[in-house]
């Protein structure tokens, strides 16, 4: 029940024609644009969670870049070369998506450098041997396109756009991914076991990438209420586990959970329960490599200021680079 | 392993595979590391097309030597003495000032030996070179972008720069020196003798320094010897990094 | 950290093959419009999406405003006579 005050409330909530009209072109499935009037908690909503995929499309680049000058073939260093240019292109998208809200991608990659902005816990893993590139490639691209997918239809327009342009370009991802830990896993039987441990390791942290449980998930009833999330994090969860356990059956590889298994009963599989704990600890700073990913980042920001520092100086003096080439 | 039948057309294309992957594996050392996200993606861009140009000739090299190797033999299997690239290319990355430079000497380099080759009497080669003359002029023209912005820039770039100039400049002379294979090559109709494109990379290259603001630098000392399989000490590490795993687990399927 | 200016944002359009209109494609940013083309070719043209690239300073551009979105595009509603549907035409004329 609630008070009276309550419904006055949301009286003079309703009363605002922007807000209802808003809220219509939601639920008639139509995009918001930038310039729309949009209430503050989506706007500020949205860049918080688009900034958060960008960072994690930039810091993302590292454990899988780590591997680059390793690469164990010329096909393979190639391929691993334009995946990781590609995270690079879909941060860029994602930034330019934010901004369309009125930031700056120089703000948001401060807040990140300041640790003030998060990025996927995921990525505080370390690639430790070459099957972890695969096993990323299968498991971590996999749940990301779990998640991508329904973000396609995202109410905010260049949302969506961006994330069209990101899972088309990603659907090669996953794929190399496979077929790199298939080639792993039916190789030797050092190999196999390179590939074995890397799913070890990988299979857990993919399973938590999809968030919190919706028990606990804090964001989830108002981003679904706002058209931005689509499904909640433990129905994704599923999609994921669903479309990955009998993937693992094909590369005769096996996920470290004793409780997956086919349920015919409810149509899906079952699995063990995640340590929520575990990903609560990685997000709040305690991964592996939490440290190390921010201090990169942030090393490469502060080499690069001279560089950019000089292009502007450039531009300045020489105002005819800056018309129309 | 040993060159096996080595042609002077072999080594030739041999040396011009070794340079393309080498100069790859360095500008692919920047992924993450750029100054922008824009120059990530342009760098990584670079890399790849050299990458494509090193497999086309190393399995172009496998037919005129005759040894049947793959891709992967010339790469991961060869030691120091048996890389023929040359000493510029293998440089260290530095700030993206040596960078810039390094790409700046080699791409110029690069494109007027494709132009060059594009008339090869090795029609295998003509025809990588005919791909390669679009993907090199974009990266003589993206380092030229770069040299302007730099040595034209603030006093920190433009220091940058003439320090990486300093640094780099010696190395050049090795890319026009002519001896046995060259000739030869030269003669056959396989490929110019670099002798030869000297006159063109030098006005190009000093043309651009010139607008970047940047003074040529004066050498006596002209380093030489990667056609002949000597490098310099930081090349082997990044050998020993690029073959470690391919040779831990030899004859495998990747 | 970023007392840096940062560089200009800069609209992309892509004409993705002959015959076809330039398209937008989304935004990037350079110091200047030479390095926004060069870079918009690496960003937004790995996969040949394109045969032509524009790049426009954000700022230059001019848009409608959303709140004017019923004096700007209404009165259009109004007029079906623009449309051809709006014509009847005698069943035995097969093509017009």
């Amino acid at each position: 029940m609630r008070s009276k005050g309550q419904i006055e409330h949301d009286e003079t909530d309703v009363a605002d024609p922007r807000e209802l009209e808003f809220q219509a072109l939601i639920d008639s499935d139509q995009r918001i644009e930038p310039r729309d009037w949009m209430p503050d908690g989506y706007r500020k909503s949205l860049i918080r969670q688009i900034a958060q995929h960008a960072h994690s499309e930039i810091v993302g680049m590292q454990p899988e870049g780590n591997w680059i000058t390793r690469a164990p073939s010329l096909r393979r260093k190639a391929i691993l070369m334009a995946k990781v240019q590609d995270e690079a292109g879909h941060g860029l998208y994602l930034y330019c998506a934010a901004e369309t809200l009125g930031v700056d991608r120089s703000e948001l990659i401060d807040l990140l450098d300041q640790g003030r902005q998060k990025y996927s816990s995921i990525f505080n893993y370390p690639t430790l041997t070459w099957a972890d590139v695969g096993a990323i490639g299968w498991l971590v691209d996999g749940a990301a396109i779990t998640n991508q997918i329904p973000l396609c239809r995202c109410s905010f327009g260049p949302y969506a756009r961006a994330m069209v342009r990101v899972c088309k370009e990603e659907s090669f991802h996953q794929r190399q991914g496979f077929e790199s830990l298939y080639a792993l896993s039916h190789g030797t039987t050092e190999q196999h076991a390179m590939a074995q441990d890397a799913v070890n390791r990988w299979w857990w942290p993919s399973v938590e990438m999809l968030g919190p449980p919706d028990t606990e998930s804090t964001h989830s009833a108002q981003s679904m209420a706002w058209g931005i999330k689509r499904f909640s994090n433990d129905e994704l969860r599923q999609r994921f586990i669903d479309m990955v356990a009998p993937q693992a059956v094909v590369l005769g590889l096996t996920p470290p959970d004793p409780e997956l298994r086919w349920n015919e009963e409810r149509g899906h599989y079952d699995f063990g329960k995640p340590d929520f704990e575990e990903l609560r600890r990685v997000v709040g700073g305690d991964g592996p490599c939490n440290r190390q990913r921010a201090a990169h980042h942030l090393k490469a920001q502060e080499d690069g200021a001279w560089v950019r520092a000089a292009a502007a100086a450039y531009a300045t003096k020489h105002p005819a680079a800056s018309a129309a080439a | 392993m040993t060159l096996g039948v080595a042609g002077a057309a072999a080594v030739y294309t041999l040396r011009a595979a070794d340079d393309c992957l080498v100069l790859s594996h360095r500008l692919a050392q920047w992924s993450s590391w750029a100054p922008t996200l824009e120059d990530d993606i342009a760098l990584t861009n670079i890399a790849l097309d050299l990458l494509g140009q090193a497999r086309g000739l190393y399995a172009r090299t496998a037919e005129l030597d005759a040894t049947g190797r793959s891709e992967d033999d010339y790469a991961f299997l060869r030691d120091e003495r048996e890389f023929v690239n040359c000493l510029l290319v293998e440089q260290e990355n530095g700030d993206f000032a040596t960078t810039t430079v390094r790409q700046l000497l080699c791409s110029t380099f690069q494109l007027a030996l494709w132009q060059s080759l594009t008339t090869s009497t090795d029609e295998q080669l003509a025809a990588i070179a005919a791909k390669a003359v679009t993907e090199t002029t974009y990266h003589r023209d993206h380092a030229t972008d770069w040299t302007l912005r730099l040595g034209d820039g603030t006093a920190e770039s433009h220091e940058r720069m003439e320090a990486a100039l300093a640094t780099l400049w010696p190395y050049t002379a090795e890319l026009f020196e002519s001896d046995a294979v060259s000739q030869e090559a030269s003669i056959l109709g396989v490929g110019p003798d670099p002798e030869s494109l000297h006159p063109e990379w030098h006005g190009y290259v000093t043309r651009v320094l010139g607008d970047a603001t940047l003074v040529v630098p004066q050498s006596t000392w002209k380093p030489s010897g990667g056609r002949q399989g000597l490098h310099t000490e930081p090349f082997g590490y990044m050998l020993a990094e690029m073959q470690h795993l391919h040779r831990s687990f030899p004859g495998v399927t990747w | 950290m970023s007392e840096e200016t940062p560089a200009p944002l800069w609209e992309v359009f892509i004409r993705s093959k002959r015959g076809l209109a330039h398209n937008h494609v989304g935004s990037l940013h350079a110091p200047d419009a030479e390095m926004a083309l060069r870079n918009a070719r690496d960003v937004y043209t790995r996969r040949m999406e394109g045969v032509s690239i524009w790049v426009v300073p954000s700022a230059m551009i001019t848009a409608s405003s959303p709140d004017e979105k019923d004096s700007f595009f209404d009165p259009a509603a109004d007029k079906p006579y623009r449309h051809p549907t709006f014509y009847s035409i005698p069943k035995e004329v097969q093509q017009l």
